[in-house]
């Protein structure tokens, strides 16, 4: 599969997380729209991976280059799952102290 | 055309389509379950890469549990309706072709770069599998990996803080 398709996928993919984000309003959509550009990027970082991992196969059969590219997703979604948990809990306070999730509401710092 | 390039524009579709419905979607509750559809479409193409690891960890870590985690707090707070304010359109239009613009100068930056007939390899390699994941995760990448549990902790103990009624 050439890298050109996995690259343009994932171009669209982060595209669209990004205009979620500056769409929306609800603090949890825009949350979910980080989400898909996380992903998205761990998808071209798998593709990465695997073009390397070919290109040395050539030169010895054993060969495991390519594996800290899927390594770094691991890591990324490890890091993902953590901030979920406190954006989480920052969303959920945010609801308790102003009764909505619109961050249009958030905008104390304009001032 | 064979199986596997019928298989990559299946999921390429299926991704980009529920990617669109989540950001178009009025109802938070459908949002969350068209990002389940795309993690599972990226999940597929983790497979066809051969990467399978990564996509059970995907649909176990992010389908699994980031997403009923969403779908918990949705629910808890009761914004399971269509209660999002109009903004004003002008600016929906302008973030629209900001995102549009950013796609579009990308792709045209991107699609003559060097590595353009690179192939990443489907079918095969034995890269994504456990075996090979584990040993170079515990050997080399030993000392993120604790780190990384630290920051779970950390994490943790920030959202019971954060989210304990003062």
């Amino acid at each position: 599969m050439p890298i050109n398709y996995y690259i343009f996928l994932s171009l669209a993919l982060f595209a669209i997380g990004i205009v979620g984000v500056l769409t929306r309003r609800n603090a949890i959509i825009i949350f979910m729209c980080i989400e898909l550009m996380l992903n998205a990027v761990n998808l071209l970082l798998v593709a990465f991976s695997k073009m390397h991992h070919l290109k040395a196969l050539a030169d010895n059969a054993a060969t495991t280059v390519g594996t800290d590219g899927q390594l770094f997703v691991f890591f990324i979604m490890v890091v993902a799952a953590a901030e979920v948990s406190v954006g989480l809990a920052i969303i959920v306070m945010m609801y308790r102290n102003i009764h909505s999730v619109d961050v249009n509401f958030l905008n104390r710092l304009k001032h | 055309m064979s199986i596997t390039e019928i298989l990559f524009g299946f999921l390429a579709i299926v991704a980009v389509f529920s990617a669109l419905m989540v950001i178009t979607s009025k109802n938070p509750v459908y949002s969350v379950l068209w990002l389940i559809v795309t993690f599972f479409a990226i999940s597929g193409h983790y497979i066809l890469l051969n990467a399978q690891f990564l996509a059970i960890v995907n649909i176990i870590v992010y389908a699994g549990a980031i997403m009923v985690l969403f779908l918990f707090v949705i629910m808890l707070m009761n914004l399971n309706k269509e209660t999002e304010p109009q903004k004003n359109r002008w600016l929906k239009m302008a973030g629209a072709v900001a995102g549009g613009c950013l796609l579009l100068i990308l792709v045209a930056a991107l699609k003559d770069t060097d590595i353009k007939n690179q192939q990443a390899m489907v079918n095969g390699g034995s890269i994504g599998l456990i075996k090979n994941l584990g040993k170079e995760l515990f050997t080399t990448y030993v000392v993120p990996f604790e780190i990384s549990s630290v920051l779970f902790l950390s994490a943790m103990v920030g959202a019971v803080v954060i989210g304990k009624k003062e």
